[in-house]
């Protein structure tokens, strides 16, 4: 599986409702529309849209069995966001060369 | 110099530390993290000012579907000690504290950058639910996967 694109990842989670979403999916497993449409409180077609999101950024995948759509979580799709946090330490060592650097310029 | 990065799973907050010591008086630490001009030199574009409230932005160069921007809110100004204030992107927020200490031939600074929680808790099925929570449940599935 590719992975999707960062951005994404973090598009779909930065929405509480959709953030709900998946970690009652990685929770409670698989899942028909139906039953997240009760957990989360909104409209089926609220919903719906709200898989999609996930589904764009690989997070959930589904399945569909007779008229019911069960959707389960894929926490793998989570890689870009665990690398994104470490890439804050590296971003953090990067400017502390540059203040020292500016240190060395300014004026005593 | 030293640095770590550290998680804490049991408040379900993560957070960056970084810790060097300048050769350098506190007083020239703080007019670099305090003075706007200075502070783009090393760190990014900004409209800072050293007020607390004082809501300001942080301009990154822009890369596909982000605009760049860090919003952020100045919480502590304690001169030549200490320094905080939010910073959040992409929904995601944190609060950065610099800490200044007088050391041995210079000046010691600590940055922590922790909670990536969100400014704004709300409710949801009765129950508050946020980033914190969020990454509690990402190191539980992390590291479930190993």
């Amino acid at each position: 599986m590719t992975p999707a694109n960062a951005n994404y990842v973090f598009r779909a989670l930065a929405d509480p409702t959709r953030r709900a979403i998946f970690e009652e999916l990685t929770r409670q497993g698989e899942q028909t529309v139906h039953a997240l449409t009760r957990y989360a409180g909104v409209s089926q077609p609220a919903v719906s849209k709200h898989l999609t999101v996930l589904k764009r950024a690989k997070l959930v995948r589904h399945r569909r069995e007779g008229r019911e759509t069960h959707y389960r979580a894929q926490p793998d799709a989570l890689a870009p966001m665990v690398d994104w946090l470490r890439d804050y330490s590296a971003f953090w060592r990067d400017r502390f060369d540059k203040l020292e650097a500016l240190l060395e310029r300014m004026e005593p | 110099m030293s640095q770590e990065s550290k998680s804490n799973p049991a408040e379900g907050t993560r957070s960056v530390v970084i810790e060097r010591v300048f050769p350098h008086p506190p007083e020239k630490l703080w007019r670099a993290l305090t003075e706007s001009p200075l502070v783009a030199q090393w760190l990014l574009k900004n409209d800072f000012e050293p007020v607390i409230g004082r809501k300001f932005q942080f301009r990154s160069e822009p890369v596909q579907n982000w605009d760049g921007v860090i919003d952020c809110e100045v919480l502590i100004v304690d001169p030549l000690k200490r320094l905080s204030y939010s910073w959040g992107s992409m929904g995601l927020d944190s609060v950065v504290l610099f800490t200044l200490t007088p050391a041995e031939g210079g000046t010691h600074v600590r940055m922590e950058q922790s909670g990536f929680r969100p400014d704004q808790e709300f409710a949801y099925k009765g129950a508050t639910y946020g980033w914190q929570s969020f990454f509690g449940a990402l190191e539980r599935v992390v590291g479930g996967l190993e």
